[in-house]
């Protein structure tokens, strides 16, 4: 069977039952813990090679229980793995004690400061609010209390679904055999890496946690500078600005390439500085490294010597406040026991292949050994870590599965919120000119959309990337109001193999947000109206 | 102190447009002077361009992107510029031919409603001339803030300076300026040259308080350090700058003027040197109230029929549509341009309706009723009505013939045109349409003929009873004009006589 990027498609496929009927198959899995028919590869085979299954503590030992270890463990206990996890830290890892989850929670608070504070906003609404102000500690502690929220949900649903959580640092002994905490060691068929990353600091910098900080720090809100330089202009510098400027900081961006929030579709990106970065309290250094931060001492403020990107000269330094490292997050597979099975990470990242197995040095897979999420670079968003994780579950239970990185949206929670999958017009009229196809484009503006009106919040842009000759959908960018709720129904198409000709004709309730992209859809002209088949998977 | 106290002055957008123009004109009470009609700007080869007011809230706006560069030709209607308002980015077009000469504000800047930002050129001789005037415009920006306090000089000790700063450390030796993101920002939208300001904020940088302080700026809801430190510096030199002293009052706050109020203000003063008599009448409205109830869905406001109505009485009428510059002459103004005074966030701005006598109605119903500029209007219209206001005086910019107040209209029992019978009538508004003669001209010693006896405001004049002239007059011109068109109501209302007068109040 041809490679699929769908998951339900190809499970229907492969059994010819309805989905219901499999389902219910899968529950008496669980019921009987039967032994599950093994994949027969060169892998696999070269290990049983006296035809009776090996004894394993585990079907499969996850190292790591942040937000891809848990999808991985879910999913197992699904397929009827008898499934462990084992957690150095806290369970979530970084997103929900130190990323998404509390940042959330801070912009949350920014975007309604935001709005309290636009008294042209309000006026519109025929709204009168006296100044609004907040208590920095109050708004610290709704952060602090959804990680502990979420991070008892996730550890209650393992639980509850017989996942067995162990506690200690795991470090991979050899094929199969882990060691977690001092002297535990335990065996599994199968073992996925899902240790994550740590904020990146760059060298030069010192980050003391109050002055110089990263996001692991910014995220408690110990204080609210006056003036706070982010160094990075990606998702995580964009969503600071967003909450720092929001409480009254005034921020400075340095970014290392020419231009601000690289890695977005420059159209979306550039609307995006004009609504997110030039009327807000915020300047910007493009071009420049901050070769060297020293921290607040003495009655000093923060100093941070620029050099130009390119020459390496110094070009300035800028006296401020605080200053955030956004720079980027490292893999965090130190200490995993890598030399124990021969594997060399470069640049830190484990190298994997498509499936997610493990490389080693020689370039050879490495049995029984997959590694998932941020460890492996491949993409770093936790929903990519979580999905991966679900794709190496569906291989070690007997199925072939790719997952399609560009089926994957990523989103930035500024306000508006900027979001995207597949493509930027760029990579597409790169690729179009490889391969010899066209490409074309449709936008439609969220100053269209009723629902985004009554919202006051008609600022945004839905742009699709697609092939006119069959309708494909290459890449879809949104930045406006819920853009990241919004992004979905083309991520699923893309997932999905939909094209463009059928999903134009799926209805959308009125008046929602989600016209905006029945609108992107009914604007793009498709030459051939050709009913699609099922697309193929592009592995990244 | 010194810097901080002499650069206070308000931000330089009004000055520099007068003085670098070189044309004798009284800027109007809108924000801005502007030699824009052809009758001003016969030796103006070289027109500025404004930004423009895109929506009644916005007070400055940002250029987007300049669609023409420096250098190229533009004709008349031609999109020239990219302007981002509080709602929206639009498009803004020429209303000359000629030569993009110059761009003064930068992609990105901010300006001020009616500053300028650009220059254009009438032919390629003059791009020269333009661009040095581009630079004068922009050097003389620069100096605006006067060089009283050199960088070495230790700066006096702040008034509160922030816990933080130790102030013996600042002064240590030359240092670079500091200034925060948002101070830098503002000082380059009022042109504060950051140099000569000494900072306020930790570690002796220049914050956002600083940078308004110095462009006269009412400091907004920000820190409570920044508005504290503003209202301390503010309070002092108040008595100083007054000539004639008036009692303080304990407790109370000095928040300068803003650009825009600073303008009106200049303007209103100016305007007590012209000559201006004052006349009111009521009218009945309810064929105007008919109508207006009629059009109202289609988007036509009552100011649109109004500066309709007043247009077109105004083309039976030219003398009222005049301008006295000299002293010697009366100017006909070739068009009829309603500029309607329209209040904003702390000021008053005046967009100008051009060519009101000519489908302005039309227009309004297909809401494609701009405002073109600020301040070419012959005639200006100003509408308390809405408000309740009954009756009030305007006051007649500095430069037109005349203002038509216009207050809210009410039932009123009525004497018939038999004078016996009582019969309830629909509204009685106040129209004080108040003429005049611009400075050095005396009103009544003008002679009267024929033609200018057909004026209202002249006639007025010369037979001293005011009502019926008028009434008589602008009751023609409504009825015999095209007013007709607009709808039977007025026609058969106008037919009844005496009491005729509809459209225009």
């Amino acid at each position: 069977m041809a490679r699929r990027s769908c998951l339900g498609r190809s499970d229907c496929a492969a059994s010819g039952e309805k989905p219901s009927d499999s389902n219910l198959r899968m529950r008496l899995f669980v019921l009987s813990r039967r032994p599950k028919p093994r994949r027969v590869n060169k892998v696999s085979a070269s290990l049983s090679s006296n035809g009776s299954p090996p004894k394993f503590d585990y079907d499969l030992i996850i190292i790591g229980a942040g937000v891809g270890g848990h999808g991985a463990a879910l999913h197992a206990v699904e397929k009827g793995l008898k499934t462990a996890i084992i957690e150095g830290d806290v369970v979530g890892g970084t997103c929900v004690n130190r990323g998404c989850v509390p940042s959330k929670a801070l912009l949350a608070v920014s975007g309604r400061m935001r709005e309290l504070q636009n008294e042209h906003h309000m006026k519109a609404f025929g709204l009168q609010v006296a100044a609004a102000g907040y208590d920095r500690q109050a708004v610290a502690d709704h952060a602090n209390n959804l990680a502990s929220k979420i991070r008892s949900n996730l550890t209650n649903s393992m639980k509850a679904l017989g996942v067995d959580i162990l506690t200690g640092v795991g470090t991979i002994l050899g094929p199969q055999k882990v060691k977690y905490g001092t002297d535990n060691v335990i065996t599994a068929k199968d073992i996925i890496i899902a240790t994550g990353s740590v904020p990146s600091v760059p060298k030069g910098i010192e980050v003391d946690g109050k002055t110089v900080i990263t996001s692991d720090h910014a995220l408690k809100l110990e204080f609210v500078p006056d003036w706070i330089a982010i160094v990075g202009s990606g998702y995580i510098g964009l969503e600071f600005s967003d909450v720092y400027t929001a409480l009254g900081s005034e921020v400075t961006f340095v970014e290392a390439l020419d231009q601000l929030m690289p890695g977005f579709d420059p159209e979306i990106g550039k609307l995006a500085q004009r609504v997110l970065i030039n009327p807000r309290k915020i300047d910007f250094h493009t071009g420049v490294f901050a070769s060297k931060i020293t921290p607040a001492k003495d009655g000093r403020p923060v100093t941070i010597e620029l050099v130009d990107a390119k020459t390496k000269e110094l070009k300035d330094t800028l006296e401020v406040d605080a200053a955030l490292i956004a720079t980027g997050r490292a893999p965090h597979t130190k200490g995993l026991g890598l030399e124990n099975i021969n594997v060399e990470t470069q640049r830190g990242f484990i190298p994997v292949d498509e499936h997610m197995r493990v490389i080693d040095a020689k370039g050879k897979l490495v049995p029984h050994l997959y590694c998932i999420g941020d460890a492996n670079g491949k993409m770093m968003l936790a929903h990519a870590a979580s999905a991966q994780g679900i794709s190496v579950v569906e291989q070690v239970s007997g199925k072939d599965h790719v997952l399609n990185h560009l089926s994957i949206p990523a989103a930035c929670f500024t306000h508006p919120e900027i979001s995207m999958v597949g493509l930027t017009e760029p990579q597409a009229r790169e690729k179009a000119e490889k391969e010899g196809f066209e490409v074309s484009v449709a936008k439609t503006s969220f100053k269209a959309n009723t629902k985004a009106l009554a919202e006051n919040e008609g600022e945004g842009l839905a742009k699709l990337i697609y092939r006119p000759d069959n309708g494909e959908i290459l890449g879809v960018h949104i930045f406006g109001l819920h853009a990241a709720d919004l992004i979905h129904e083309a991520s699923n198409a893309i997932a999905y193999g939909n094209r463009i000709q059928d999903i134009k004709f799926a209805v959308h309730a009125h008046p929602t947000l989600s016209e905006v992209l029945d609108e992107l859809f009914k604007s793009a002209k498709v030459k051939g109206n050709i009913s699609s088949g099922v697309g193929e998977a592009v592995a990244v | 102190m010194a810097s901080l106290l002499q650069s206070r002055v308000p931000s330089s957008s009004f000055s520099l447009s007068s003085s670098s123009s070189g044309i004798q004109w009284r800027p109007s009470a809108a924000l801005s002077s502007r030699p824009r009609r052809r009758i001003f700007t016969v030796q103006a080869k070289i027109r500025e361009i404004f930004m423009p007011a895109l929506s009644s809230t916005m007070t400055e706006g940002k250029i987007v992107s300049w669609i023409k560069s420096e250098g190229d030709v533009l004709s008349k209607g031609e999109s020239v510029v990219v302007v981002e308002s509080d709602k929206a980015d639009m498009d803004v077009e020429t209303f000359y031919d000629g030569i993009l000469a110059a761009i003064v504000v930068g992609e990105g800047e901010v300006a001020p409603v009616g500053a300028p930002i650009g220059l254009l050129a009438e032919t390629e001789d003059e791009i020269a001339e333009a661009k040095a005037k581009a630079k004068s415009t922009g050097s003389s920006s620069q100096s605006v803030p006067p060089p009283a306090a050199s960088p070495p000089t230790p700066p006096p000790p702040p008034v509160s300076a922030a816990p933080l700063t130790p102030a013996a450390k600042v002064a240590d030796g030359p240092r670079k300026i500091v200034a925060t993101p948002y101070a830098k920002k503002l000082a380059k939208q009022h042109k504060v040259d950051i140099n000569s300001l000494v900072g306020t904020g930790n570690f002796g940088r220049i914050t956002p308080a600083d940078i308004e302080a110095a462009a006269g700026i009412p400091p907004k809801k920000s820190a409570p350090v920044a508005s504290v430190v503003l209202a301390a510096e503010t309070a002092a030199p108040a008595p100083k700058a007054s000539a004639t002293t008036f009692p303080e009052i304990p407790g109370s706050t000095v928040v300068p003027f803003t650009t825009m109020q600073s303008a009106v203000s200049k303007n209103m003063v100016e305007s007590l040197s012209v000559p201006t008599f004052r006349v009111g009448y009521p009218v009945v409205t309810d064929a105007l109230d008919a109508l207006y109830e009629k059009v109202k869905p289609k988007g036509v406001t009552m100011t649109a029929l109004l500066a309709k109505a007043a247009a077109m009485a105004l083309a039976q009428h030219p003398v009222v549509n005049s301008t006295c510059k000299d002293g010697k002459s009366f100017t006909y103004n070739s068009s009829i341009n309603i500029a309607v005074a329209v209040a904003i966030n702390g000021g008053l701005i005046t967009p100008v309706l051009q060519d009101a006598d000519k489908e302005l109605v039309e227009k309004a119903r297909a809401k494609q009723l701009q405002p073109n500029d600020y301040n070419s209007g012959t005639f200006t219209l100003s509408n308390l009505g809405m408000f309740g206001v009954d009756k009030f005086d305007a006051i007649l910019p500095p430069g037109q013939g005349a203002i038509m107040a216009v207050g809210a209209s009410k039932p009123t029992v009525v004497a018939d045109a038999d004078g016996i019978l009582q019969r309830k009538k629909f509204g009685l508004p106040m129209c004080h349409c108040i003429a005049h003669k611009t400075r050095r001209v005396k009103l009544d010693f003008h002679p009267c003929d024929v033609d200018i006896g057909r004026a209202s405001c002249m006639v007025i004049q010369e037979k001293g009873h005011a009502g019926n002239a008028i009434k008589k007059d602008l009751q023609c011109s409504v009825i015999n004009g095209k007013s007709v068109k607009l709808a039977a109501g007025i026609r058969s209302a106008g037919e009844r006589g005496n009491f005729g007068l509809y459209a225009i109040v």
